[in-house]
C-alpha cells in the first residue's frame, strides 16, 4: 500500500513538473484583436509560435478601443500575475516601464537588427530607458481623407489637397444635395479631425511643438487659434445628426453615397473592403488636406512583461522575433488595413492606399513630418490626452466659445492634467 | 404546544421562545459570514477608495499621499462642475416630474376603470427595460434626422425643430425625458399600492361631508401617502445619482461633455484616463451626495419608530 502511495506521489510530482515545463515555454498574450479579420490575423501569430514548438495561451478581451482589456490587465498586474505579453501602445509603454513591470528584448533586438530595421520614431516608442520592451505590430495612418467618387462627380469637384479646397468642395457637395463631411460626434473622433486639420493648416513642426511637446506658447498662440478656427469651420460641413454616431456608421455614409468625405484613420478601409469596394475605383483615399508631407501614426505594439522563468523568457523572445517577421507582418496588416511596422517589406499584395501609406511613411521618416497621433494615444499620456479631448470636444460643440478661450484652456489642460 | 420546546435543538423550527444558548447564537452564526463579507467588500472598499483619493495614483494604485490635492484638482476641473450641475438639473427634474406623472397616473387608474390590469402593465412596462435599451430607443427618437423631428417635418411642418440631443444646452433635458419615461410607471405602481391601502371608509366619510373629489385627494388621500412619496423620492434620487448606463447609451456624455454626470466622470477618469486618484476623489464626493440623502432618511425612520 505504501509503495503504491509513493508511486502515485512520484507520478503526481512528475506530472506537476511536466505541467510546469509545458507552461514555461508558453506565452500568454493579452490583446483585443477580436473582430473577424483581426482574430484571423492573431491566429497567424499563434500558428507561427506553435510551429516553433511554443505554446500560445490566448487572452483576448473584447471591446474596440481596448479599455476593457486595459482594465483586465491592470487587475492582473496588481495581483502580481501579468500575462507574458500585452497589447500596450504609445506612452503607456513608458508608464508600465516606470512601474518596473516590463522585461527587456535587447537580445532579440540586437540579433534581428531592430535599430536598422525600424524608423527611429517607432523604435523610440518601443524602448523604455534605452531598453527595448515592446515590439511594433503595425502602423496605422490617421491623417486620411476618404471619399466617394460618385458624390464628387455629381458635385463636380476633385479630391482637395488644401483646407481651403476642402471647404470649397464641401460647399459644392452640399449644394448638390449631399452631406460634405461624414463625422461621428464622439470626443476621439472630434480629436481625430482636429489633429488632421491642425496638421494640414499649420504643418508638422507646429504639430510636434503643440501636441507632442505641449509647449505652452504653441498651445496658446496664434497658430493654435487659427487651427481651432479651421477646426470649427469643418463643423459646417457636417450634418446635425452626428452626435454620438459611431465612426463606422459615418464611413457607411460615404460608402452609400450619402456623404462625400470622411476624415478618419486607415481602419476605415476595413469597412470599405467589407462592403466589397476597391480602392481607387469605388472609393478614394488621400492624405488629409494639406498633409501630403506628413504622417500621423498610430502604432499597435506588444509589450513584454518581466518573467523569471528562463523558458518563458525564451518563448517571449521568440514571440517578439516572429512579430516582426515578414510572414506575420504581411498576413496581419492585410487583414487590419494598416501597413507593416518594418518598411522593407514587399508591398505587392497590398492595395493602392496601403502602398501610398508605406511610401509616405518611409519618406516622412527620412524627411521629417512623421508625427505621433494625439487622438490615438501616441503623443501624450492618457491623462493629458483626456484633458485635451475635453477642451477640443467642448469647443467644437459650443457655438459660443471663441477660439482664444479654447487655446487658453488648451494651455491649462496640458499643465493641470499631471500631478 | 408546551412539550415541543423540551429539546432545544429541534426547537428552532417550531417557533418557541428562544431559550437555549445555541438558539440565541444561531442567527448570529448564520449571519456572521455575510456581515463579515459585506463589511469587507462594501465598507472596506469604501475606505480603500477614500485612501486612494488621498494619493497621487494614476494608472495603478500607489500610496504616495498628497493630502486633499486630488479634491482640489477636482474642484478646479471645469468638467466636474458641468457634471455636478447636470446632476442637480437632472436629479431634481427627474424626481419631481416622475412623482407628478406617477401620482396622476395612479389617481386616474384608481377610478375603477375597465381593463385596469392591461393599462397598468403598459405603464409599468418601461421599468422592465434596461436603461441601455431606453437610451438607445430615445437616441433614435431624438436624432433630428431619424426620429421625431424628421417625422414631423415629413408631415409638412418644415419649420418644426426638436434637436435637443444635438444642442449642448438642451441635451441634459433629453436625459430627463428618457429617464422619466422609464421610471414614472414604477412610481405609479407605488402610488397605486398606497392608494389601495387607504381605508375606504375615510374617503366615504369625506364624501358624506360633501367634499369634492379633487379636494378629497388633496386633503385626505395625499397626506396618507406621505410614506409612499418618501420612499419614491429615496429610490428616484438613488437612480439619479447612480445614472450611468442611460447617459452612455443616450448621449455618450455629449455633445462634447455637455451631459456628463458624476458617475460617467468617475468612470472616465479612473478607468480610461489613468487618474485613479482623481476618480476616487469624485467617487467619495458622490458617496457624500448619497449620504446627504440617506442620513436624514434613516434619522426620520428611526425617530418615527421610537414615537411609533
Amino acid at each position: 500500500m505504501s509503495t503504491f502511495k509513493k508511486t502515485t506521489l512520484a507520478l503526481a510530482l512528475a506530472g506537476a513538473t511536466l505541467a510546469t515545463t509545458a507552461q514555461a515555454n508558453e506565452v500568454e498574450v493579452l490583446h483585443w484583436w477580436t473582430s473577424g479579420g483581426e482574430a484571423r490575423a492573431a491566429n497567424v501569430l499563434k500558428e507561427l509560435m506553435e510551429a516553433e514548438g511554443y505554446g500560445w495561451q490566448d487572452f483576448a478581451v473584447a471591446g474596440g478601443g481596448g479599455e476593457t482589456a486595459m482594465t483586465v490587465l491592470k487587475s492582473r498586474a496588481m495581483s502580481g500575475n501579468p500575462p507574458s505579453a500585452a497589447q500596450i501602445k504609445g506612452p503607456e509603454i513608458q508608464e508600465w516601464g516606470e512601474l518596473g513591470l516590463l522585461g527587456d528584448l535587447n537580445d532579440v533586438a540586437e540579433a534581428e537588427g531592430w535599430d536598422e530595421l525600424l524608423p527611429d520614431v517607432v523604435a523610440d516608442i518601443m524602448r523604455h530607458d534605452g531598453q527595448y520592451v515592446a515590439v511594433p505590430v503595425n502602423v496605422h495612418r490617421v491623417n486620411w481623407l476618404w471619399a466617394n467618387p460618385e458624390v464628387l462627380d455629381a458635385a463636380g469637384v476633385e479630391m482637395p489637397t488644401t483646407l481651403d479646397e476642402l471647404f470649397e468642395a464641401g460647399e459644392a457637395i452640399r449644394e448638390a444635395g449631399f452631406v460634405p463631411l461624414a463625422h461621428g460626434g464622439q470626443a476621439w473622433q472630434d480629436a481625430t479631425v482636429f489633429e488632421s486639420v491642425l496638421l494640414g493648416g499649420q504643418g508638422s513642426e507646429f504639430y510636434q511643438q503643440a501636441l507632442v511637446e505641449l509647449d505652452p506658447e504653441a498651445l496658446g498662440g496664434e497658430q493654435m487659434i487659427d487651427a481651432l478656427e479651421d477646426f470649427k469651420r469643418t463643423r459646417e460641413l457636417m450634418d446635425e445628426g452626428m452626435p454620438g454616431r459611431d465612426w463606422n456608421v459615418a464611413t457607411a455614409m460615404v460608402i452609400q453615397g450619402v456623404a462625400g468625405f470622411q476624415l478618419m484613420g486607415d481602419w476605415a478601409k476595413g469597412e470599405f473592403t467589407a462592403a466589397g469596394l476597391t480602392a481607387g475605383e469605388d472609393y478614394l483615399c488621400a492624405a488629409a488636406p494639406g498633409t501630403e508631407d506628413a504622417f500621423t501614426f498610430n502604432i499597435d505594439s506588444l509589450a513584454m512583461f518581466r518573467v523569471s522563468d528562463d523558458e518563458e523568457r525564451e518563448a517571449q523572445q521568440a514571440l517578439a522575433r516572429l512579430v516582426l517577421e515578414p510572414t506575420f507582418q504581411e498576413a496581419f496588416n492585410l487583414a487590419k488595413g494598416s501597413i507593416p511596422a518594418r518598411p522593407d517589406l514587399d508591398m505587392s499584395e497590398f492595395d493602392s492606399c496601403a502602398q501610398q501609406s508605406l511610401a509616405d511613411f518611409q519618406r516622412t521618416a527620412e524627411e521629417g513630418g512623421l508625427v505621433p497621433s494625439m487622438a490615438h494615444g501616441m503623443a501624450v499620456r492618457a491623462d493629458i490626452q483626456g484633458a485635451i479631448f475635453d477642451v477640443v470636444t467642448n469647443y467644437f460643440n459650443d457655438a459660443d466659445m471663441p477660439a482664444e478661450e479654447a487655446a487658453e484652456r488648451m494651455v491649462s489642460a496640458a499643465e493641470a492634467a499631471s500631478f | 404546544m408546551k412539550n415541543t420546546s423540551a429539546t432545544p435543538l429541534g426547537a428552532g423550527a417550531k417557533r418557541s421562545t428562544p431559550s437555549g444558548g445555541l438558539q440565541a447564537w444561531l442567527p448570529r452564526l448564520v449571519l456572521a459570514p455575510s456581515v463579515a463579507i459585506s463589511l469587507f467588500f462594501v465598507y472596506g472598499f469604501m475606505l480603500w477608495t477614500f485612501v486612494l483619493s488621498l494619493t497621487s495614483s494614476r494608472m495603478l494604485p500607489s500610496y504616495d499621499f498628497v493630502g486633499f490635492g486630488q479634491y482640489a484638482r477636482l474642484m478646479a476641473n471645469e468638467r466636474w462642475w458641468v457634471a455636478s450641475t447636470n446632476l442637480m438639473i437632472f436629479g431634481v427634474l427627474f424626481v419631481v416630474v416622475c412623482l407628478v406623472i406617477g401620482a396622476l397616473l395612479a389617481i386616474l387608474l384608481d377610478q375603477k376603470i375597465r381593463q385596469e390590469g392591461a393599462l397598468r402593465t403598459i405603464y409599468l412596462y418601461p421599468m422592465a427595460l434596461s436603461f441601455i435599451v431606453t437610451g438607445v430607443v430615445w437616441k433614435w427618437l431624438l436624432n433630428p434626422q431619424l426620429g421625431i423631428q424628421a417625422m414631423v417635418q415629413g408631415w409638412g411642418f418644415e419649420s418644426f425643430r426638436f434637436d435637443w440631443i444635438v444642442d449642448p444646452d438642451m441635451a441634459i433635458y433629453t436625459l430627463v425625458i428618457a429617464a422619466v419615461w422609464q421610471a414614472s410607471g414604477f412610481v405609479m405602481a407605488l402610488f397605486l399600492a398606497g392608494l389601495r391601502g387607504i381605508d375606504d371608509s375615510i374617503i366615504k366619510a369625506a364624501q358624506l361631508d360633501g367634499a369634492s373629489l379633487p379636494r378629497i385627494y388633496l386633503r385626505v388621500v395625499m397626506p396618507c401617502l406621505r410614506p409612499v412619496v418618501f420612499s419614491a423620492v429615496m429610490i428616484l434620487a438613488h437612480i439619479a445619482i447612480k445614472s450611468f448606463d442611460l447617459v452612455v447609451a443616450l448621449t455618450g456624455g455629449g455633445p462634447g461633455y455637455a451631459t456628463d454626470l458624476p458617475a460617467t466622470f468617475m468612470y472616465a477618469h479612473a478607468f480610461t484616463r489613468a487618474q485613479i486618484g482623481l476618480g476616487s476623489a469624485s467617487a467619495m464626493l458622490m458617496l457624500g451626495g448619497v449620504l446627504a440623502i440617506l442620513i436624514p432618511y434613516l434619522y426620520s425612520e428611526l425617530r418615527s419608530r421610537k414615537h411609533g
